[in-house]
């Protein structure tokens, strides 16, 4: 790991200036704003599975703890909406801790289970309680409002998801490089290693699953007052596979790649819209044939071609 | 009171065995590639959806059967062939990843085939219920409870009594050894998929004529089955079928002294108990890793 | 006092005694060997002792309290550290930061400084990573410090592995079989890389086959059959027992 790591975080910004000035109308914008908002959710999700090792099949379900904690607390109980953001992130962040504390003692495929149950349970709850969600229909959010100011068009909420964006990368590769990130690196590596030299490997566990949760949640929240609209759809199954589709084929253990993928990956149904009926058959077939000849991902596989050094 | 708990009985056990031998196809492949194979719920509703077309075109019902089963496991086999064995030794997640993306090709490709519209099959055997105790019984639950045992019972002669069932057996518990004994892994990995695309295809068809099916019932009918699987402890036989029944019936009490709207919740709410307080399933031995 | 005292320890798997009531104990600053054939326990033994399994039966005590039924983690903050016989070597990570790694405990681990880059935990980090090239030259591997772990031989990720125990400045060292698989040259240079590790003060614990290695190094000598303790003394008291010439060396000399 070295200075050079940094140098796609100074291109990323540079893209990120740019961009609104150069996208040719509010279609573009609207699909970068999408983009950002997934590529900070797949970036902590990067941090579970690429970096800890650790599978979740239910992460939309702290979008949807999120998104809904933003629309149902300001609309029935007249909450501030960076409370309600707060306090989602926060229910978000305790529920991942209680379900994750017994599971990571266990090994395999528990993980991926626990976290698929709970996705699906919080899922069917949004379903259910339409007197406080809309049920199945979904629910309008009211607008999110800093400081006075209401945060209302594509291009104020593009500034806000870029800068949130450029922070989540920042942060993810400081905390790669530490001594914290290494011990997270290193119980994926080999756990037993790592106990040895004195991790803690369920506490690291544990607190990397809850930091990607309140991620989620956070970007739910924001995900909630940009559309203005949250459906149940919105954390369901599917849309976990979705995220962890952009993990895995951006590249697992790459900050970079989760950018990648999440671009990719939000750009694909509208790409596909053109197949009309098949866009499921089609981006089945997509996943299949680039985990068969990528396993590694675009990013790293890319970056091992390209350089023979390290390439974090 | 007896008769209301006898109704939700008999319908849990009728979808139980379903979970059941959905589990246990999970607990094939499990066992053969440590893959859990996310795509075995589109091959329930494979089963199910193919069973209608075969019906609506005449068949006679063996036929039907037949081909209805046949059908899922060559493309149980075309998933492992094309997807699974070129990625040997892949990353748990990148497996997950591959049968999912398996299991939206199919799911798509009924889609696009056979339209959205929800289908039902005539019963095997009539529509006449049986009366026991105040309860009624569909005469199709006796067959999904009969064939499922007949099942149960063939997998256990063949795990026990057959050298290729064996074969299987041991490469589960180590490849490695299985292949210095000379055991075809290959062979037994093929073997795997196409009997637990079989084994899903005919629960599919079997529940059809009771709950319908259309091409998105495989989703929640998968997630319940390896939910079974696990409840019966990953990669244990009797445990899948055991799993599966109390799944099923845990749904259906629940369902219908608890709360219907979440009954599809329950079997989650009960794995996360299991894992909670019974963390290797019911059935799942004590394992030690060695360094 | 000894550093560490194991009393009647044993654990079984299932119907299998791997450890059978085994007692020794182990004085601080010597080179405490423990031999015997394949399956004789001995890594059992090291894994029981540094807390990866818990045993049936039996007491450990580390500075006289008891350890035994402790978490890994837990012993390594003790300063007990350790070697794999089956290398562990994280391959996602590049060689350095294997050893870096070693230095988990003496670390800043806060999740929020990391993700801020505070200069204090940037620059101790700067001085760890000085730190741990330095202990790859001492064990060696001083060609490998720009070295990616999955691109390093069988015999350098050995070292790697000592390095990466060095990091953790123990007290006491498990070294399980470092010399396995290793061509003569590459036992020699280990042979004397104990040595030195030994010589800075580290009580060394070591499993290994080479016996030439182990009688030139070793204090005292701890051999195992069949999970049981057979004898216990110095190189020379060990070579003349005669149950350890009949169950042991007798079949190799």
């Amino acid at each position: 790991m070295n200075k050079r790591i940094y140098y796609g975080l100074y291109g990323l910004i540079v893209i990120l200036l740019v961009l609104p000035f150069v996208v040719p109308n509010n279609f573009y914008l609207d699909l970068a704003v999408r983009m950002a908002i997934n590529a900070i959710i797949v970036i902590g999700l990067n941090l579970l599975i690429g970096f800890a090792g650790q599978i979740s099949l239910g992460h939309a379900g702290f979008l949807g703890i999120g998104a809904y904690a933003s629309a149902v607390l300001p609309m029935h109980f007249g909450w501030h909406p960076v409370t309600a953001m707060l306090t989602g992130a926060l229910a978000s962040a305790l529920l991942a801790a209680l379900v994750a504390k017994p599971i990571f003692k266990l090994k395999g495929h528990y993980l991926a289970m626990a976290t698929l149950g709970l996705g699906i349970i919080i899922n069917i709850a949004l379903r259910n309680e339409a007197q406080w969600t809309g049920g199945p229909d979904g629910m309008p959010v009211l607008p999110m409002a800093l400081f006075g100011f209401e945060i209302g068009s594509d291009r104020q909420w593009y500034w806000v998801v870029a800068a949130l964006l450029v922070l989540t990368v920042w942060g993810s590769l400081n905390l790669i490089d530490s001594p914290f990130g290494r011990a997270l690196r290193a119980l994926h590596g080999s756990e037993v290693a790592s106990q040895v030299v004195g991790v803690n490997v369920a506490r690291y566990k544990v607190s990397i699953f809850v930091l990607s949760a309140f991620s989620a949640s956070i970007m739910g929240s924001i995900s909630a007052h940009y559309i203005g609209f949250i459906s149940p759809n919105f954390a369901d199954f599917f849309h976990s596979i979705e995220l962890v589709t952009m993990v895995v084929i951006g590249g697992m253990a790459s900050v970079y790649g989760s950018i990648v993928g999440a671009v990719l990956l939000t750009a694909l149904p509208q790409a596909l819209a053109t197949f009309e009926g098949w866009e499921t058959v089609a981006f089945g077939a997509i996943l299949m044939l680039c985990m068969i000849f990528m396993p590694r991902g675009l990013v790293p596989t890319l970056a091992a071609r390209f350089s023979k050094g390290d390439d974090k | 009171m007896l008769a209301e708990f006898l109704q939700f009985l008999f319908s849990g056990i009728t979808v139980g065995a379903t979970y059941a031998l959905a589990a246990l196809g999970f607990t094939l492949i499990y066992n053969a590639s440590h893959v859990i194979n996310f795509a075995q719920g589109e091959f329930i509703m494979l089963g199910g959806m193919l069973a209608v077309l075969f019906a609506q075109m005449g068949l006679p019902l063996p036929a039907v059967l037949l081909l209805a089963v046949l059908v899922p496991a060559v493309v149980g086999v075309l998933v492992e062939k094309l997807a699974i064995e070129p990625v040997k030794g892949a990353e748990t997640v990148t497996l997950i990843i591959i049968t999912i993306g398996a299991s939206l090709v199919i799911r798509g490709l009924i889609q696009v085939w056979l339209g959205k519209n929800t289908f039902s099959l005539p019963a095997f055997s009539g529509d006449e219920p049986i009366h026991v105790l105040g309860a009624t019984l569909l005469p199709q639950s006796l067959w999904v409870l009969g064939i499922t045992a007949l099942v149960v019972v063939a997998l256990w002669y063949f795990f026990n009594r057959t050298l290729q069932g064996k074969a299987m057996l041991a490469t589960s518990v180590n490849r490695l050894a299985a292949e210095l004994v000379g055991i075809n892994t290959s062979w037994v990995l093929f073997m795997s998929f196409a009997m637990s695309a079989a084994l899903g295809a005919l629960g599919g068809i079997l529940i059809t004529p009771i709950t319908m099916t259309s091409y998105d019932v495989g989703i929640m009918l998968g997630l319940k089955g390896f939910v079974a699987a696990v409840v019966g402890g990953l990669g244990n036989g009797l445990g899948a079928v055991v799993g599966g029944l109390l799944v099923g019936i845990l749904e259906a009490m629940g369902a219908g002294y608890i709360s219907s709207a979440y009954k599809d919740a329950i079997p989650f709410v009960l794995i996360l108990l299991i894992l909670f307080f019974m963390p290797r399933g019911l059935f799942g031995g004590k394992s030690t890793d060695r360094v | 006092m000894s550093l560490l005292e194991v009393k009647d320890l044993s654990i079984h798997f299932g119907g299998v005694k791997a450890v059978q009531n085994v007692s020794f104990s182990i004085d601080s600053g010597i080179v405490y060997s423990v031999i015997g054939p394949n399956g004789a326990g001995k890594t059992t033994l090291f894994n029981l002792i540094t807390g990866v399994y818990t045993p049936t039966s039996g007491e450990i005590r580390l500075d006289g309290e008891i350890i035994q039924g402790k978490s890994p983690d837990e012993l390594a903050r003790r300063g007990m550290a350790r070697t794999f016989q089956n290398l562990q070597i994280c391959m996602n990570m590049s060689a350095i930061e294997n050893v870096m790694v070693g230095a988990h405990l003496r670390l800043d681990r806060n999740l929020f400084k990391a993700m801020l880059r505070l200069p204090a935990l940037k620059r101790r980090d700067e001085a760890l990573r000085e730190e741990a090239a330095g202990l790859m030259e001492f064990v060696g591997l001083g060609e490998y410090v720009g070295a990616r772990a999955d691109a390093m031989s069988y015999g350098a990720l050995k070292r790697l592995e000592i390095a990466r125990a060095l990091a953790m400045k123990p007290r006491l060292i498990f070294l399980d079989e470092p010399a396995a698989g290793l061509n003569p040259k590459e036992t020699q240079e280990v042979d004397h890389l104990v040595r030195k590790v030994a010589d800075s003060g580290i009580t060394v614990v070591l499993v290994e086959h080479d016996m030439k290695m182990v009688m030139n190094l070793s204090d005292r000598i701890l051999v195992l059959d069949y999970g049981r303790k057979l004898a216990e003394g110095t190189g020379q008291e060990v070579r003349g027992n005669p149950d350890v010439i009949a169950a042991y060396l007798g079949t190799h000399a």
